[in-house]
C-alpha cells in the first residue's frame, strides 16, 4: 500500500532522506515542500559560489528530472501553516489541506540577527541562502562598494572572502579576541587573520557594534562601541543560527532549543519524524553537515521500519576560503591532564597543536599546512592509544625516523634584511656576510659590523645568528630565558617584535616559537608590555596580561581591599580637591588616610566594588589617577622653589608639574619616579630618583639613574641645561629611551648599568635623536595619556562588581 | 542535582576571571582562552588572595598576592608550593553559565 509521507523543508538533510528512502524502492506518494521557491542544493557550497569558482546550477542536488523520476510531488516557494496531529493533516498558507501517514520536519535554522538599532534597514541581510549570496553578487558589481561583516566565525569569514573575490572593499567586525574562537586557538586564530589581512580584508576584533546607521531606508553604515564609522552599502550579519522550531512549536511537539528527536530520529509524536539543524538530540544541536547526513541515513531506515541508531560523533570543521589552509577537530582546550604537542613554522607560517589524554589523541587544530587533517582526525574518532608513536606524530603518517626541533628555527627564519642591531642599524644579512668572511667570535663581529657593540641588548641574537651559520662551531652561551614558555631572552624578544614587526601576543607566540599555547604570568605581562611600547598606536592593551594593580588600577592589599590615591600634580592641592579626597574618605569608609612619601595622599582600604563610584567622585573634583600602582610614571616629587624658599633659584614646583603633565600615563618598564629640587640643598631628595633635576642659578642639572629602594644609589649626571624646555626635552628622550630598550622589570639604574651611560649620552646628544624619541613618545602618549579611572568608571564598572551574589535565598 | 544561572559566558573575559557571592564563601569563576569556565575557591590557602584578580594562563592561575599558581581543574598548588583550593561543577549551556546549587551551599529548588 502506497503510504503518504510529507517533508517540510527541502533541505540538506531531507534531500539526503529522500535519496535513501526512495533509492530503496520504497513505495512512498511524497509531497515537498520548501519555503525558497526551489528544491535542494548544496547549501555548503554557497561560498564559491559567492567567490565565482562555482555556479548555483553546479551546487544543485536534486533537480526536477530527480523528482519527477522519484516520483515527489514539489511544492516549492509554498510554506506549511499548521500540523494537526490529531486528524494526521497538514494546512497549508493557501488552505490546502493535505493528510499524512509520516510527516518530517526539516525546517532547518533561522540566521539569527542582532537586534541593532537600525537591523531591519534595507540592505542589512544574512548569509543563508541563495537570495543572500545573490544580493552580495551583485553589490561586486558596483564601482567602489564597500561592505560589512559581522562575525568572523565559519560563514561571516567566508561572505568575507566571497566578497572581496567579488572587488568589493570589506570589513570584518568580530566581538571575540581572534577568528572563528569556536574552532580555533589563538595562535591559528592570528595566522588566518594575518592571511586575511594579506589580502585586503579588514579585521577587526575584539569590537562592539552600536548601531546600523541609515539613509532613505537603506543601510549606510556600522557605528562601533567607540564612535568610529564604518561606512557601507551592504551589512551581513553572520553570527549564529537557531534552531527554526516554530512548527514543531505549534503543532506541540516537545521542543527545548530544537525539536526532540530520540536516536530512530522520531520526535515525541510517533508519526512525526525530524532531521537537520532544527532538531535536538540528546541535549545537541547540529550545524555542520557530516552528523546531518547521518541524521539522514537513520531517518530514511525508520520510515522503512528498518533499526538504525544516530550516534553523535566527533566533526571536523575546514574553513572553505581559497588559500586559507586550516583545519579542526574534537577538543583541542588545554589542561593540566593532557599534554600539548605543538609544532610552528614560523617561516612558512605553519601550525599544528595536537592535544592528548591519557595517551590518545583527543584534538587537533592546525594551519598553513593540513594534509594530515584526516589522518589526525581518524587517529581521534578511533580513540586509539598514540603511545607508540608519540615522539614523531605531529609529523603525521608519512614520518619515518625522527630529528630533534631547532631552538634556533627563529633566528634561522628571519630574512637577511631583518635588523638584528637597532643602534647601528646592522641586517642579519651583513652578519651572516662577516661571518663568511672569517668572523668567529662576538668580538669579531663587533669589529667587522659594529652589531651589538652598542646598548648591547641584541647581543644574543648576534650570537644565535652566528650558531645558525656556524653550526656546531659554535658554542652559545648560556643565557637567560624570560620564562619557560621560551628559550629567548627578555632582550631577544624585544628585537625580534620589532624586526619582525610582531604585533599582537599570538604573532609572538607563534613566530617566536612560544611552547605553551598562551605563555604565563611571567612572559604575559613582560610581552605586553613590549608590544604597547613598540607599537603604541597598532597594539591593544591586554588587560587580562596584566598584574592584578595595573588591571585593577588601584593597590591591592594583603586583605584583598585596595588604596585608592588620586594625582597631586607636583605635590600641589587646593583646598577643593583635599575637601572632595575627605568627602570620599567618609563616604566609602576608608579605614586608613595616609601621606605618602611621594606627596600624595593615599586612601587604604577601599573594597573593590567601591572602586568606580570612589573614582568618579573624585573625577568629579578634578583629579585623576596617580598610577600609584603602575609599572609606569609615578611622581614628581618637588620643593617650593624661588617663589616661597629663600635659597630657590628656580620654579621647582613648576617644572615637576610640567614634567608630570607631559609624562603621566605613560608605561614603562618598571615604576618611575621624579624629583625636582630649586637649589643643592636638594629637599626634594632629587639625586636618589630614576630622574633628579636640581635646579642651579645657571639652569639644571639633570641626573638619571638614581635609586633609593632595595639598593641605594645617586643619580648620575646626564646633562647640564639652561632652560626648562630643554630639561623636559631631555626628560622625556630619556624615559622613552628607556621604554624602547629596557627588559621588563628593570629600573632605569639597572637598566642604564647594562648599556653604559656614555651610551645613553651618545644617543641622546644627538639632536635629531632626542627629537625622535620626544616625537615617538607624544605619539605613544597620545594614546596613554589618558585618566584610566574615569574610563573604567564609564565603562568597565560593572567588571568591578560580583558576577552574581547568590548569598540571600530566593523569595519562596 | 539542580543549577543556579550565574550569568553569561561574555561576562568573564578571555584569560580572566569574575567572582560570585555563595553561601560557601566567594567562588571564582576562569574562563581560559577558549568557551571554557572553571569554578574554585575564590581564596589563595597561603595568604587569602582573590584568586580571581590573578593572571590565567593555560588552565592554571597564578595568585595575584603571591604568585602561587594552581590548576584549575584538580585545585592543586603546582610546584613547589603546597595546598589545594576547592573546586566547584560549573556547565556552560547555551552561553549561560550554570553552578550545582547544592555543591555552592544552597539548598536545591522546590
Amino acid at each position: 500500500m502506497t503510504r503518504k509521507l510529507i517533508v517540510i523543508g527541502a533541505g540538506m538533510a531531507s534531500g539526503r532522506m529522500l535519496e535513501h528512502l526512495l533509492d530503496q524502492g520504497e513505495d512512498w506518494d511524497v509531497t515537498l515542500f520548501n519555503a525558497e521557491p526551489r528544491g535542494n542544493y548544496n547549501r555548503l557550497m554557497l561560498s564559491p559560489v559567492l567567490s565565482g569558482e562555482k555556479t548555483y546550477e553546479e551546487i544543485v542536488t536534486h533537480d526536477d528530472a530527480w523528482y519527477e523520476e522519484h516520483g515527489v510531488t514539489c511544492r516549492f516557494g509554498e510554506k506549511v501553516a499548521e500540523i494537526d496531529r490529531a486528524n494526521r493533516r497538514v494546512m497549508t498558507e493557501t488552505g490546502d489541506v493535505l493528510p499524512y501517514d509520516k510527516l518530517v520536519i526539516a525546517t532547518g535554522s533561522n540566521p539569527f540577527i542582532i537586534p541593532l538599532p537600525g537591523h531591519d534597514l534595507d540592505g542589512v541581510i544574512a548569509y543563508r541562502d541563495l537570495e543572500d549570496t545573490n544580493r552580495m553578487i551583485a553589490l561586486g558589481e558596483q564601482q567602489a562598494a564597500k561592505a560589512v561583516v559581522i562575525g568572523g566565525g565559519l560563514l561571516g569569514l567566508e561572505a568575507a572572502a566571497g566578497l572581496h573575490a567579488r572587488g568589493v572593499d570589506v570589513t570584518v567586525v568580530h566581538l571575540m579576541g581572534h577568528l572563528m574562537e569556536r574552532q580555533l586557538d589563538e595562535a591559528a586564530g592570528y595566522l588566518l587573520r594575518k592571511e586575511l589581512v594579506g589580502r585586503g580584508i579588514k579585521v577587526l576584533c575584539s569590537t562592539n557594534s552600536k548601531q546600523i546607521l541609515g539613509a532613505n531606508g537603506h543601510v549606510t553604515g556600522l557605528e562601533l562601541d567607540n564612535g568610529t564609522v564604518l561606512p557601507c552599502d551592504l551589512l551581513v550579519m553572520a553570527v549564529g543560527i537557531r534552531p527554526n522550531v516554530a512548527l514543531g512549536q505549534q503543532a506541540g511537539l516537545a521542543v527545548d532549543k530544537g525539536i526532540h528527536v530520540d536516536d530512530q530520529m522520531v520526535t515525541s509524536d510517533a508519526h512525526i519524524l525530524s532531521v537537520g539543524e532544527c532538531v535536538e538530540h540528546n541535549g545537541a544541536i547540529f550545524g555542520l553537515v557530516a552528523p546531518l547526513y547521518e541524521q539522514a541515513k537513520v531517518a530514511a531506515a525508520t520510515l522503512s521500519g528498518k533499526p538504525a541508531t544516530f550516534v553523535q560523533k566527533e566533526v571536523s570543521t575546514k574553513l572553505k576560503v581559497t588559500g586559507c589552509d586550516l583545519f579542526s577537530a574534537g577538543d583541542f582546550a588545554e589542561g593540566e591532564d593532557r599534554e600539548d604537542i605543538v609544532f610552528r613554522d614560523p617561516a612558512r607560517g605553519v601550525y599544528k597543536r595536537l592535544v592528548l589524554k591519557d595517551n590518545r589523541l583527543i584534538g587537533a587544530v592546525m594551519y598553513g599546512d593540513t594534509a594530515d587533517g584526516s589522518w589526525f582526525f581518524g587517529l581521534i574518532k578511533e580513540g586509539e592509544s598514540v603511545a607508540e608513536m608519540r615522539d614523531t606524530l605531529i609529523f603525521g603518517p608519512a614520518f619515518q625516523g625522527g630529528a630533534a626541533g631547532d631552538p634556533l628555527a627563529a633566528v634561522a627564519a628571519l630574512p637577511d634584511d631583518a635588523e638584528i642591531c637597532g643602534c647601528n642599524g646592522v641586517c642579519k644579512g651583513q652578519i651572516v656576510q662577516a661571518i663568511k668572511d672569517g668572523a668567529g667570535s662576538l668580538a669579531d663581529i663587533k669589529a667587522t659590523t659594529k652589531a651589538s657593540a652598542s646598548c648591547g641588548t641584541c647581543t644574543g641574537l648576534v650570537e644565535q645568528v652566528m650558531a645558525a651559520t656556524l653550526g656546531d662551531d659554535f658554542v652559545l652561551p648560556a643565557a637567560q630565558s624570560v620564562c619557560g614558555c621560551t628559550d629567548l631572552t627578555h632582550e631577544d624578544v624585544r628585537r625580534l617584535i620589532k624586526a619582525q614587526e610582531l604585533k599582537s601576543q599570538p604573532a609572538v607566540w607563534q613566530e617566536l616559537g612560544w611552547t605553551t599555547p598562551n605563555g604565563c604570568h611571567v612572559c604575559r605581562p613582560a610581552v605586553n608590555y613590549y608590544l604597547l611600547a613598540d607599537w603604541p598606536l597598532e597594539y591593544q592593551d591586554d588587560l587580562q596580561s596584566r598584574f592584578v594593580n595595573e588591571r585593577n588600577h588601584a593597590n591591592i592589599q594583603k586583605d584583598g581591599t585596595f588604596s585608592v590615591m588620586p594625582r597631586m600634580w607636583g605635590g600641589i592641592t587646593t583646598p577643593d580637591e583635599l575637601r572632595a579626597i575627605a568627602d570620599a574618605a567618609d563616604k566609602y569608609k576608608v579605614p586608613t588616610v595616609k601621606v605618602t612619601g611621594g606627596q600624595r595622599i593615599d586612601l587604604l582600604g577601599v573594597k573593590k566594588e567601591d572602586l568606580p563610584a570612589i573614582w568618579y567622585d573624585l573625577n568629579q573634583a578634578g583629579m585623576v589617577s596617580g598610577h600609584a600602582y603602575s609599572k609606569g610614571l609615578r611622581t614628581v616629587k618637588t620643593c617650593v622653589g624661588k617663589d616661597h624658599c629663600r635659597f630657590g633659584t628656580q620654579d621647582s614646583t613648576g617644572l615637576g608639574i610640567k614634567l608630570e603633565q607631559k609624562l603621566w600615563g605613560s608605561w614603562t618598564p618598571h615604576k618611575v619616579k621624579l624629583g625636582v629640587s630649586g637649589c643643592p640643598r636638594n629637599c626634594a631628595e632629587a639625586t636618589c630618583k630614576d630622574v633628579g633635576i636640581v635646579c642651579v642659578d645657571s639652569g639644571f642639572q639633570v641626573g638619571v639613574a638614581g635609586a633609593a629602594g632595595m639598593d641605594v644609589k645617586e643619580t648620575e649626571r646626564l646633562v647640564d641645561v639652561k632652560t626648562e624646555e630643554e630639561a623636559i626635552e631631555w626628560t622625556a628622550a630619556f624615559v622613552q629611551l628607556y621604554r624602547e630598550h629596557a627588559k621588563y622589570l628593570d629600573r632605569p639604574y639597572k637598566w642604564v648599568a647594562k648599556v653604559g651611560l656614555d651610551w645613553v649620552k651618545e644617543r641622546l646628544s644627538d639632536d635629531a635623536e632626542r627629537a625622535a624619541l620626544n616625537e615617538r613618545f607624544e605619539i605613544s602618549q597620545s594614546v596613554y595619556r589618558k585618566d584610566p579611572w574615569a574610563d573604567h568608571a564609564e565603562r568597565r564598572a560593572d567588571q568591578y562588581q560580583p558576577l552574581a551574589d547568590i548569598t540571600l535565598e530566593a523569595a519562596e | 542535582m539542580s543549577w543556579i544561572d550565574i550569568g553569561h559566558i561574555d561576562d568573564v573575559p578571555l584569560r580572566g576571571a569574575r567572582m560570585v557571592k555563595t553561601p560557601v564563601g566567594c567562588i571564582a569563576i576562569f574562563r581560559t582562552a577558549e568557551a571554557e569556565v572553571f569554578a574554585a575557591s575564590n581564596s589563595c590557602p597561603h595568604k587569602g588572595g582573590p584568586l580571581s584578580d590573578g593572571i590565567v594562563h593555560g588552565r592554571k592561575v597564578t595568585c595575584p598576592l603571591h604568585n602561587w599558581v594552581f590548576s584549575l581543574e584538580t585545585g592543586e598548588a603546582q610546584g613547589a608550593d603546597e595546598g589545594r583550593i576547592a573546586t566547584y561543577p560549573i556547565r556552560l549551556e547555551e552561553g549561560r553559565l550554570m553552578l550545582d546549587a547544592v555543591a555552592v551551599g544552597k539548598r536545591s529548588a522546590a
